[in-house]
């Protein structure tokens, strides 16, 4: 099985690490995937308005490319995700949004949602598993303390993401174990960064980035990773607080032996 | 040929609203075969009946077509006023102009041409009926009450009064259920012990009730009056007639390390236990996962330490079967699983607790010997939190979309105690709406805010979390339209109660209805509301809906009165649309005799003459007309068209679709 | 366009149904931006099935939103607060003149770590 691979813009861009350590880490696991050919930009906001179709349909391209191989469209970015996970929930339940995408679009065949949308996590969970992660792990991170930072996109709205419990998630903790580290729960890894407010009032994102900061160092954690470029930016940039934030891709480049 | 009276009903504007009556009578009077149709106002009243019965004799009628409401609302009644009338009641055929009809349409043209449609149906099957005599069956003059909580000891016990003997199935190791854990009971504050445990003990000497307890209903059979059960008596390990309940081996036990079940997992117990001190029957019972003889053959300290030799390690799970008139159901509830909640930290903080574990909590007998702390360190709280509606009213999908109806009073309840014995101790209540209709209920709920000081929150928590060791209560203030963030020592949630998951089985087993929360569904919801649908099945406690102890003692008696009702007859009449086998199509495939669920179909070898002197023998089905219950499950199963049903025969339903169909 | 159309075309936006509301202010009780709203989630929903718009339209709540889909997840009626306020925003940016980032201050946002997800993001959200 081959996973059509998804980077989305950021990590072409500012977020090069979280692409090219999650690259290198599925090399060493074995799994076999292909980034997609002249992909576009997801639009990085899912459109929630139910009139809007057309800026639906970039993800609806990449969604159809990745049905045309085999079926899995793996994303790492979680706005990409997100977006991504979303429209397809679209294709597949909204008729009018279905009707009026594949109208536009013209495809060969008809695009219903047949893609399944796989983050990388979750392909660390469900296809790799975690117990298979951990004995492929040759620097185990041990005694090193992390807090998972989820945030909204991954989780919310849960009916559609079903990515994990969203008030009490365990998948990036568990990925944490398997990299032989110690995983830091607290109560504000599921809360929001601030953002793309940031760019217009950054006194919230301020307020909202440091609170999520301030949770984590308290409950003890001295890292703190992210899947999110934005989330990364809101949190490093506004969060005033000492305590590192990285991709979790290079924490897991670290552990596998594969990080220069 | 037969004399058809037709009898269209207005129902006072119920049915004349959407209908034209009189149209309908006039049409159907055209009919072959009527001689008479009419339209009144009510059909049911006593005029309306008069009418029904003076035709039957002017006219000779030999046959009767009612278009009113739901047969199940009002069959029996004219069936009855045409037998008093003289003529047999089974020459009755109700068309349901009203719920099929009236109340579904708008416009009157359709819906009367509807009803005419409806009427022809009904005199075609009518032209098929035949006269029928319903037999009769004994009853057996004993009922099985399956759950031993609150609503079945209070059945028992009336039950017992009127003189009838009855059996309390349990499947814990103890009777007494969510009541036995409360501390104190609304809305006058006497601790639930102090009433239970006398009902509980009245219940183990009273010589009419047999107590089983950790035993489950395996099968049912049978119907009413005549159900045959089998009860599977689970293995306790110790042997119930001789234990004393001396309680000498729960001290010798080395494996203490069992969540205590009747603590709500607060405290520990030992492999062997008593639940509780007043656990009816006070017999001791090994968890054989815990018990270390069980798991691997070493230690048996309990055994050698009993003086009556009440262990045994080899018992073994014991069926025995049980035959009963009637059946009330009493499976009560449990709160819901928290798991979809995690907002409010249940899973994350030891010092978020459900309402139940706050009663065990505050409970003299509990796991703190009634000082209430918390759970985590065994410190007084100084700030309470509490939150209503905990899945309750939710209709999301991660909770349930009915009211539980019981936690605004237990919650005041909780509030008030609190603030009674630890003065100093801050409480404050997140309510959606206070709901406290009742008997001295508002009154008490307003006693907690005006008397105790309770601080009553219009709003719904968002999140708790922690932070320098408080569990912060974000939530809104609707009233004064702020965010608030109350930082507590304890929250308790108010989960919403859900039947007890046993109830599911239990309802296939008797053949009862369950609605989508799987609450029982009663025979009509205001005017039959503690039996169910199927004959002989009687509904007590929560089982049926979400109710509190006044309620459900009151319907638990009701339950019992109807049962009373029952077992006091000797005979019961027969339903006279049973089934029978046509000997010259049936092939014996058996197909009729595992379909049906009462037991009803044997199959017999006989002899018939296949010509030319000859005979053969052939395996026929035979039905036992005195368990038919009618319900057609074998003439639907039936792949040679053997099986009929009389008074539904399959050529009475096909004249019906004809009727129907023609235009 | 008359206000009675214009509120059922916010609704029929937001693809909730309002009415499904039982005020019960979780939504308000859970949302991270509620101290920077003058409007609150619960009351985007009450103003809509009331068919009162005026406030919202100018509300700052617009902007301070940070679409975190809390509010969503935890409705126990399923309702959705922020896509209310989403099909509002939507109302607001979609006249002529409604643009709340003008193209020409872009450049001095840009700097070494601004990810492009931001800039693409807040034009979603505020421009047309």
């Amino acid at each position: 099985m081959k996973f059509s691979y998804y980077p989305g813009c950021t990590l072409k861009t500012k977020a090069k690490d979280l692409d090219l350590y999650g690259r290198k880490c599925l090399e060493k696991l074995g799994v076999d995937f292909e980034e997609i050919k002249e992909w576009q930009c997801c639009g990085a906001v899912y459109p929630v308005s139910r009139d809007e179709v057309a800026t639906k349909l970039s993800a609806v391209r990449t969604l159809a490319s990745a049905k045309a191989e085999d079926g899995k469209l793996l994303t790492l970015c979680s706005a990409c995700h997100h977006v991504l996970k979303r429209v397809n929930d679209d294709m597949k339940n909204d008729a009018n949004i279905r009707l009026k995408a594949n109208n536009y679009l013209a495809l060969e065949e008809a695009y219903e949602g047949e893609t399944d949308v796989i983050h990388y996590l979750e392909l660390l969970r469900d296809y790799v598993g975690f117990d298979k992660l951990k004995a492929a792990v040759v620097n185990p991170l041990k005694g090193q303390k992390i807090g998972a930072y989820y945030g909204c996109l991954l989780l919310r709205p849960s009916q559609t993401l079903a990515f994990d419990n969203p008030e009490n998630p365990s998948i990036i903790e568990d990925f944490i174990t398997a990299i032989g580290a110690t995983p830091v729960k607290y109560a504000f890894r599921n809360e929001c960064c601030g953002a793309y407010v940031s760019a217009t009032n950054k006194e919230i994102a301020v307020k909202k980035s440091s609170k999520v900061m301030d949770s984590a160092k308290n409950a003890g954690a001295e890292k703190i990773v992210t899947a999110c470029p934005l989330c990364m930016y809101n949190l490093t940039e506004n969060g005033n607080s000492d305590v590192p934030v990285y991709y979790f891709t290079e924490l897991l480049a670290e552990a596998l032996g594969v990080k220069e | 040929m037969q004399k058809i009276g037709v009898f269209v009903c207005w129902c006072g504007s119920n049915i004349a609203a959407t209908v034209d009556v009189k149209k309908v009578a006039d049409v159907l009077r055209l009919e072959p075969g009527v001689v008479i149709s009419e339209n009144y106002q009510y059909m049911c009243s006593e005029n309306g009946q008069a009418l029904i019965r003076n035709a039957i004799k002017e006219h000779g009628l030999t046959g009767v077509v009612v278009c009113s409401c739901s047969p199940r609302m009002h069959e029996a009644t004219f069936r009855k006023t045409c037998e008093s009338a003289g003529l047999n009641p089974y020459m009755v055929e109700i068309a349901n102009i009203r719920e099929q009809c009236s109340w579904i349409h708008k416009d009157i043209e359709e819906a009367t041409e509807k009803a005419i449609v409806l009427g022809r149906s009904a005199i075609a099957k009518l032209k098929l009926n035949a006269p029928l005599t319903a037999g009769e069956s004994a009853v057996i003059k004993r009922a099985l009450v399956i759950g031993g909580g609150i609503a079945g000891i209070q059945s028992a016990l009336d039950i017992a009064e009127a003189g009838y003997e009855v059996d309390i199935v349990e499947t814990s190791p103890t009777i007494g259920g969510n009541m036995a854990k409360l501390d104190k009971t609304f809305p006058t504050l006497d601790c639930a012990a102090c009433i239970l445990t006398p009902k509980m003990v009245d219940c183990a000497q009273n010589e009419k009730i047999d107590i089983m307890t950790f035993s489950e209903i395996e099968s049912v059979k049978g119907f009413v009056g005549n159900f045959k059960v089998q009860i599977r008596r689970k293995a306790r390990f110790v042997d119930e007639k001789k234990c004393t309940g001396c309680g000498v081996c729960m001290q010798k036990c080395p494996s203490k390390k069992g969540l205590n079940d009747f603590n709500m997992g607060l405290n520990k117990r030992p492999a062997i236990y008593i639940p509780f001190a007043q656990a009816i029957p006070n017999v001791a019972i090994i968890d054989p996962e815990q018990c270390l003889k069980l798991k691997n053959g070493k230690c048996g300290l309990c055994a050698m330490n009993c003086q009556v030799n009440a262990i045994d390690y080899t018992q073994k799970d014991e069926i025995i079967e049980r035959e009963y008139g009637a059946i009330v159901v009493a499976t009560g509830y449990k709160p819901i699983s928290l798991e979809n909640f995690n907002e409010f930290g249940y899973s994350s903080y030891p010092d978020v607790v459900t309402s139940l574990e706050l009663e065990r909590l505050m409970n003299a007998a509990g796991p703190t010997d009634g000082h209430l702390v918390r759970p985590s360190d065994h410190k007084e709280p100084k700030v309470i939190t509490f939150i209503q509606c905990v899945g309750s009213r939710d209709t999301s999908g991660c909770g349930k979309p009915y009211c539980s109806k019981i936690c605004c009073m237990y919650t005041a309840k909780h509030a008030m105690l609190i603030r009674e014995k630890y003065p100093n101790t801050e409480v404050h209540v997140f309510y959606i709406d206070v709901r406290t209709p009742g008997k001295n209920y508002d009154e008490f709920f307003r006693r907690a805010v005006e008397q105790y000081g309770v601080d009553y929150i219009k709003g719904m928590v968002g999140k708790v979390y922690e932070e320098n060791g408080k569990l912060m209560v974000q939530g809104s203030d609707l009233i004064n339209n702020e965010q608030v963030v109350i930082p507590s020592d304890l929250v308790v949630l108010a989960a919403a109660i859900e039947p007890n998951p046993s109830v599911r089985n239990i309802a296939t087993m008797v053949t009862a209805s369950i609605d989508t929360n799987n609450f029982l569904t009663e025979a009509h919801a205001k005017l039959r509301p503690v039996e169910s649908p199927t004959a002989g099945i009687f509904l007590s406690g929560v089982c049926q809906g979400p109710k509190d102890i006044p309620e459900t003692v009151s319907q638990a008696s009701a339950c019992a009165a109807k049962v009373v009702g029952l077992l006091s007859k000797d005979k019961l009449k027969c339903n006279a649309c049973v089934s029978h086998s046509d000997e010259m199509l049936c092939t014996g495939c058996s197909v009729c005799a595992n379909v049906c669920p009462y037991g009803a179909i044997t199959y017999v070898d006989k002899e018939f003459r296949i010509g030319g002197g000859k005979t053969e023998t052939r395996r026929v089905a035979s039905v036992n007309e005195a368990v038919c219950q009618g319900c057609g499950a074998c003439t639907v199963a039936c792949p040679s068209g053997a099986m009929d049903l009389k008074g539904f025969s399959n050529k009475q339903i096909m004249a019906e679709v004809d009727a129907i169909c023609k235009r | 366009m008359e206000k009675k159309e214009q509120v059922e075309l916010i609704k029929e936006r937001s693809g909730t149904d309002v009415r499904k509301c039982m005020k019960c202010g979780k939504c308000s009780g859970r949302c991270p931006a509620y101290a920077d709203m003058d409007i609150k989630p619960h009351q985007f929903v009450t103003y809509i099935e009331k068919g009162e718009i005026d406030k919202l339209l100018s509300s700052k709540s617009l902007y301070t939103c940070l679409s975190c889909f809390a509010c969503v997840e935890r409705c126990p009626r399923g309702v959705a607060p922020a896509n209310v306020i989403e099909a509002v925003r939507q109302e607001v940016i979609r006249q002529q003149g409604g643009n709340k980032v003008p193209a020409e201050t872009v450049p001095q946002m840009i700097d070494e770590t601004i990810p492009q997800q931001l800039l693409v993001s807040m034009f979603r959200k505020l421009n047309k």
